[in-house]
C-alpha cells in the first residue's frame, strides 16, 4: 500500500532525469524527498502525480496501478511552490473547486469548505481574492484546496520554497500538526535538509536522478550511506581521513592524543555559535578544518584567532572514512 | 479643470484636500497635463461633432436618421461590425492560442503576418480584395458590390486586434495553474471554461472593442470592392462623406454622433460581458 514505485526511467533529451527508481512509500506517513536542485525529485513527484509521464516503470497508488491513467482520474492533491492559484476566485471558490467538479451537493460543499478554512486558518478570508493574501495564506489555501477532493496521496512540490525564511519555519511546523491530523500520505520535494529532517518520517535522498539513501531522518544523519548524503544533510569538514560534522570535532588548547594539530585562521561569530577554520601544520594534511562551538565553549576554552589548538572527533561522533 | 489650487501650507483646507486626494503635487501636475492633452485631441472635437449634429435643432438629426439611406448605411455598419467581432472573438482567441502554446515551422512568419492587416494602408487593402474577390477574381470567387465585400473587408482589417490583446495574457498565465485543476479532476474542457477563459475575459472584449470599433468606422478597405450601392452596400462612413460633400454638415455629424454612441454601448455591454465571464468562473 502507499505508493509503489517501480523501474521508473524519464528521459529529456539526453539529460537523464530519473534512472531506474525503486521506491515505496508507506501510506498515512510524511515521507520527504531529499536532493539538490535538477536531481530529478520534482520529476519523481511530477510522475506519481500524472502531470509528467515516465518512459518506462510503473506507479501504483493505495493498490491501484496509476501508470497510464490521467491526473484527472488519480485522485491526488498537488501543491505547487508558487501557489496556482486561481487568481478570479475567492479563497472559498478556490477550495469549492474540486468538489464542485465533482457535482457535490451544495450545502455539502459550503459544509466541507468552511471545515477546510478551519483546518489551514483562513475562515475570516474566504471572500479575499488569493492576490489580497500573503504568501504562507495562498500556500494553506492551495492546501486546503488540495485536501478538499481528499485524496488518496498528497503531493507537494518544494511547498515553501517561495517564502521567506521566518514563514517557512512556521509553516512547517504547521504542516507536521496538519499532517498529525489528517492522516494523508504525504509525499513533499525539498531541497531544504532542516526542512526535511525537522517535517519528515522518512526521507528519500535523490541525486542525478538515482535514489542515493532511504530512510528514517535519524538513519540518514547518523549512518549516511555516502559522502553525498552525509554531505548533504549537513555541514562537513574534513579532519585526517575522515569526513565529520563541524560540531563533533574536540577542540582543546592543551597537547592530546589529537588527530591534527594546527592554529585558528579564521572566526566568524554568527549569534550564539562560532565557526573556526583551523590549519593544520600536517603537511599531508594541509586542508583547513572546520570546528563549531558554541560562545561560550570558546570563552572557556580560552579560544581566539592565532591560538595553538588540538583537534579530535568527540566521543559518539559519526564520521564516514573517504 | 482645477487640478490643484495654491493652498498655504498648514490651513485647515488643505488638510481637508489632503484626505480627499491622494495628489502629490507632482502627480497633480501629471494629471493635469494629460486632462489637457486628451481634452484638447479627444473630448472638444467629440462635443463639438456632437453639438453640431444638434446645432440645426432636433429637426435635422431626427430627419437624418429616418433618411432610409443612412438609415440602411447604419445598420448596414452596426450589423457587420457585430458579425466580424464575433468571429474575431473565436478566431483571434485560436490564432493566439496556437501562436503561445504551439511550436510549428514556420511560426515567427506566421507572427509576422498578423500584423500586416495593421501595417498595411486600409486602401491597399482594398485594392489586394479588390484584386481577389473582385469581378476579375482568379480564384472565382466575386463579392463586388454584395453585403458579403462589406463583411470581408472588416475580417481582414480587424484580425490582429483579439490576436494582439489576448496573446501577451496567454503568454503571462502560468502552466501550474492548469495543472492543478487537471489534479483536482477538472477536464480540459472545464479547465478552459472555468479556468482560462475568465482569466482571458478581459483581454478578449479589449480585443473586440478594439475590432468593433474599427469595423464601424472602417472606410479605406471596402470603398472599393463592396461599391457603395445605396441601400445595398453603403457603409455610414462613406454616407458621412457624401453629406460632407453636399454640404450638409450637420446630417455627417449626426450620422457620426449615433457612431459615437453605438460604439460607447458596446465597450459598455462588452465590460458587463467580461466582468461576468470572470465572476462565473
Amino acid at each position: 500500500m502507499g505508493i509503489e514505485i517501480r523501474g521508473v526511467n524519464k528521459n529529456f533529451g539526453d539529460f537523464v532525469a530519473l534512472q531506474d527508481i525503486d521506491l515505496s512509500i508507506p501510506s498515512g506517513q510524511l515521507t520527504a524527498l531529499l536532493g539538490p536542485s535538477g536531481g530529478g525529485k520534482s520529476t519523481l513527484l511530477r510522475i506519481i502525480a500524472g502531470l509528467e509521464s515516465s518512459d518506462s516503470g510503473t506507479i501504483e497508488i493505495e493498490g491501484l496501478d496509476a501508470t497510464g491513467l490521467p491526473a484527472q482520474k488519480r485522485n491526488v492533491g498537488f501543491v505547487f511552490q508558487h501557489y496556482a492559484a486561481f487568481k478570479h476566485m475567492t479563497v472559498a471558490k478556490n477550495v469549492a473547486f474540486g468538489l464542485e467538479i465533482r457535482k457535490k451537493p451544495k450545502d455539502e460543499v459550503k459544509r466541507r469548505v468552511a471545515e477546510l478554512l478551519r483546518l489551514v486558518h483562513l475562515e475570516q478570508f474566504s471572500h479575499r481574492l488569493p492576490s489580497q493574501l500573503s504568501g504562507g495564506q495562498r500556500q494553506r489555501m492551495a492546501l486546503a484546496r488540495a485536501l478538499a477532493i481528499e485524496p488518496s496521496v498528497l503531493l507537494l512540490d518544494e511547498p515553501f520554497g517561495a517564502l521567506d525564511a521566518k514563514v517557512r519555519k512556521e509553516l512547517r511546523e504547521w504542516l507536521r500538526r496538519l499532517h498529525d491530523e489528517v492522516h494523508v500520505t504525504t509525499v513533499f520535494v525539498t531541497h531544504d535538509q532542516e526542512e526535511a529532517l525537522e517535517v519528515s518520517d522518512n526521507l528519500v535522498v535523490i541525486n542525478e536522478g538515482r535514489i542515493e539513501q532511504i530512510g528514517t531522518p535519524d538513519d540518514l544523519y547518523d549512518r549516511p550511506a555516502s559522502e553525498f548524503v552525509l554531505s548533504f544533510l549537513g555541514p562537513v569538514t574534513r579532519l585526517g581521513d575522515k569526513l565529520i560534522r563541524p560540531h563533533d570535532i574536540d577542540i582543546t588548547r592543551y597537547e592530546h592524543a589529537a588527530t591534527a594539530t594546527g592554529r585558528i585562521t579564521r572566526w566568524t561569530r554568527v549569534g550564539f555559535e562560532i565557526r573556526l577554520e583551523v590549519t593544520p601544520d600536517d603537511v599531508l594534511h594541509p586542508d583547513p578544518v572546520q570546528v563549531i562551538v558554541t560562545r561560550t565553549e570558546a570563552t572557556a576554552l580560552q579560544l581566539h584567532e592565532g591560538a595553538q589548538v588540538w583537534l579530535r572527533p568527540r566521543a559518539g561522533a559519526e564520521s564516514v572514512v573517504s | 479643470m482645477t487640478v490643484d489650487a495654491p493652498l498655504a501650507p498648514g490651513t485647515a483646507r488643505k488638510r481637508r484636500a489632503r484626505s480627499r486626494t491622494t495628489l502629490t503635487r507632482s502627480s497633480g501636475l501629471g494629471l493635469g497635463i494629460a486632462l489637457t492633452w486628451f481634452s484638447l485631441l479627444v473630448l472638444i472635437p467629440l462635443c463639438l461633432v456632437v453639438i453640431q449634429s444638434v446645432d440645426g435643432g432636433w429637426e435635422t438629426f431626427r430627419q437624418t436618421l429616418t433618411n432610409p439611406q443612412t438609415a440602411a448605411a447604419l445598420r448596414l455598419t452596426v450589423l457587420q461590425a457585430v458579425y466580424v467581432t464575433a468571429i474575431n472573438v473565436g478566431m483571434g482567441t485560436l490564432i493566439a492560442w496556437v501562436l503561445v502554446r504551439d511550436s510549428f515551422p514556420g511560426k515567427r512568419l506566421l507572427e509576422v503576418v498578423i500584423d500586416i492587416p495593421f501595417a498595411l494602408p486600409t486602401i491597399v487593402a482594398g485594392l489586394v480584395l479588390l484584386s481577389l474577390y473582385g469581378p476579375d477574381s482568379p480564384l472565382g470567387i466575386n463579392v463586388a458590390n454584395t453585403g458579403r465585400s462589406v463583411f470581408l473587408a472588416l475580417l481582414f482589417v480587424t484580425l490582429p486586434f483579439v490576436v494582439r490583446t489576448v496573446q501577451p495574457v496567454l503568454m503571462e498565465l502560468d502552466r501550474d495553474v492548469e495543472e492543478a485543476a487537471a489534479s483536482l479532476g477538472a477536464s480540459r474542457f472545464t479547465t478552459l471554461r472555468r479556468i482560462i477563459l475568465p482569466s482571458l475575459a478581459p483581454a478578449i472584449t479589449a480585443g473586440a472593442a478594439l475590432s468593433f470599433a474599427r469595423g464601424i468606422s472602417e472606410y479605406g478597405s471596402l470603398v472599393l470592392l463592396s461599391g457603395n450601392l445605396p441601400l445595398k452596400t453603403e457603409v455610414a462612413s462613406v454616407r458621412i462623406l457624401t453629406y460632407i460633400e453636399n454640404g450638409n454638415e450637420a446630417a455627417a455629424a449626426s450620422v457620426a454622433t449615433i457612431l459615437l454612441l453605438v460604439a460607447l454601448a458596446a465597450i459598455v455591454l462588452l465590460q458587463v460581458l467580461s466582468s461576468r465571464v470572470a465572476r462565473r468562473g
